[in-house]
């Protein structure tokens, strides 16, 4: 079943308030083979300006696909998540995300469109602090594999 | 921070890593991240789907390639922009698998901004087109 081109447009609701601590910062950062001390050591990332522990650069998935998830699971959307491959994704930092952050995450489905016998669906996900500043925006494409 | 705007030149190469992975890496991204996508740590799922073997989430990927970046401007919060297509999948054999290589060079230099656009592979698969990271390399 092909993605509903109709949901173009919509945006779901956000997602509840995301708290980035030092401890997901350092397991995030290990998880992807990031050494650099700014992750783990307060002290070093303070040295450098920041608030406190700085999340590597992909970090900011975690909420963007806690957002995403509305989309995917949004019955007139229609998006077979067992078909669904990652095409593409892209971060915008407006400033790093730091340890203490408290965030959200909103996504909207930007573009449904049909290639070659797949669905091709890109969603902007902004998140921002629970007071309205702009964090990071997220780009993401799936791509839904047609049935053969 | 380790880099400076007068030192660099478009062309140049940022250096190369190569980085291991087996099953455990992505048993420890799935945990780390939140995706628990049985593709990525169940091989029996995964060649029920179609797949060759158990294959790692392209996000892990994506965040490996980035750490040769923060590495080399040698701060990570100065990387501000980030963005790849996922071209193949890393393929994880439950014996051992060929590591990522990534390596990466200058595209384009515009003030305190510096692109670095990253080669990521698995043997001769090209698993990352498109990466491009650009670091804000301004005096604070």
């Amino acid at each position: 079943m092909a993605v509903n081109p109709e949901v173009e447009g919509r945006t779901y609701p956000a997602i509840p308030t995301y708290v980035v601590s030092r401890v997901k910062v350092a397991e995030f950062a290990k998880a992807v083979g990031a050494t650099d001390p700014v992750h783990s050591d307060v002290e070093h990332a303070r040295s450098l300006g920041y608030a406190d522990v700085v999340a590597p650069p992909t970090f900011a998935v975690i909420p963007a696909q806690q957002a995403e998830a509305a989309a995917i699971v949004d019955p007139e959307a229609g998006i077979d998540f067992s078909r669904l491959v990652h095409g593409e994704e892209s971060f915008t930092h407006h400033r790093p995300l730091v340890a203490g952050d408290e965030i959200t995450a909103a996504t909207t489905i930007d573009r449904v469109r049909a290639a070659g016998g797949h669905s091709m669906v890109t969603m902007k996900t902004a998140i921002t602090t629970v007071a309205g500043e702009p964090v990071c925006d997220v780009n993401c494409v799936v791509v839904i594999r047609g049935e053969q | 921070m380790t880099v400076k705007a007068s030192e660099l030149n478009v062309g140049d190469s940022i250096g190369s890593r190569e980085i291991p992975v087996d099953r455990a890496t992505f048993v420890r991204y799935a945990g780390a991240s939140g995706d628990f996508n049985p593709i990525h740590w169940d091989e029996k799922f995964a060649m029920s789907v179609g797949l060759p073997s158990v294959i790692g989430h392209g996000m892990w990927t994506m965040g490996a390639a980035s750490s040769l970046v923060s590495e080399w401007v040698g701060d990570a919060g100065r990387v501000v922009e980030y963005g790849v297509r996922f071209s193949a999948p890393v393929v994880v054999e439950y014996d051992g698998a060929t590591p990522l290589s990534v390596s990466g060079v200058i595209k384009k230099i515009e003030g305190d901004r510096v692109a670095v656009e990253l080669t990521a592979t698995q043997g001769e698969t090209k698993v990352l087109s498109r990466a491009l990271a650009t670091v804000d390399i301004s005096e604070r």
